[in-house]
């Protein structure tokens, strides 16, 4: 995996980590992301972020980690900002922060990522602009791979 | 600076969804003020769709707690000096 030019910071908002996917998905655009150019930060509760430490031994993929509560006191205080932010959002919690990072973040690029056996409800709730992509995914990535890719443009090459 | 889960907090509602937090914040106080999400209550900035409804009980506060895992709490705790931190900077309208 090769960087190319900086596109700045990605950070990505993981939710509880109850549902298989994100973790995979997770992983997978972190590292896409870092192929595209960002800094990727992860944040996420301590469960989330022991999964993908576990999983990623060697960090190539996650980037730097930052807990959940202390990256909201972070950006509310202007202490730390993105260009991207993706957040995971398979329950009402996650529509919770995916709003915050809406109005925390005004000017970056947000992606909320709806999955999950309730993703087409939880979906009709967001009512802030953002990018969504939208899969009753549970245990299988593929269909929300998919979804990811083309919203960011990496269908063509991932066939 | 304090932190809301030494407070003892009293749970009003147990994963619920945002709405439903704000709903009965608006039923039950009298005193409601509204905030945006990262406003810090003791050492919790708040998540939610703004406005986000936080009411004052007398001495105490009642807000919205969110957690990744277990959804939105409706919590009332011991406000000391946030509740008058809240009637300065909070707004009276959505």
């Amino acid at each position: 995996m090769t960087s190319q030019q900086n596109n700045g910071q990605a950070l990505l908002v993981f939710g509880c980590p109850e549902v298989p996917v994100q973790a995979a998905i997770g992983l997978y655009l972190a590292g896409r992301l870092a192929g595209d150019g960002y800094d990727v930060v992860t944040a996420g509760n301590p469960s989330v972020l022991g999964l993908l430490r576990v999983s990623d031994i060697k960090k190539h993929y996650i980037g730097k980690t930052v807990d959940l509560d202390r990256c909201i006191g972070e950006i509310a205080e202007k202490k730390r900002d993105a260009d991207l932010c993706v957040v995971f959002a398979h329950n009402d919690a996650g529509i919770s922060y995916a709003a915050s990072m809406r109005y925390l973040l005004p000017e970056a690029r947000l992606v909320v990522i709806v999955f999950g056996r309730s993703a087409e409800e939880l979906a009709g709730q967001i009512e802030f602009p953002c990018e969504k992509v939208v899969e009753k995914a549970v245990h299988n990535p593929g269909k929300l791979k998919i979804g990811i890719d083309e919203v960011f443009g990496w269908h063509a090459s991932t066939n | 600076m304090a932190c809301i889960d030494e407070l003892n907090p009293e749970v009003l509602l147990r994963g619920a969804s945002f709405a439903e937090c704000r709903a009965l914040v608006e039923k039950r106080c009298r005193e409601v003020y509204y905030v945006d999400p990262g406003y810090a209550i003791f050492d919790t900035h708040l998540i939610g769709v703004p406005p986000i409804a936080v009411g004052v009980e007398e001495t105490f506060i009642v807000l919205p707690y969110t957690k990744p895992c277990y959804g939105t709490f409706l919590i009332r705790v011991p406000g000391g000096e946030e509740v008058e931190r809240l009637r300065r900077k909070g707004r009276r309208r959505p």
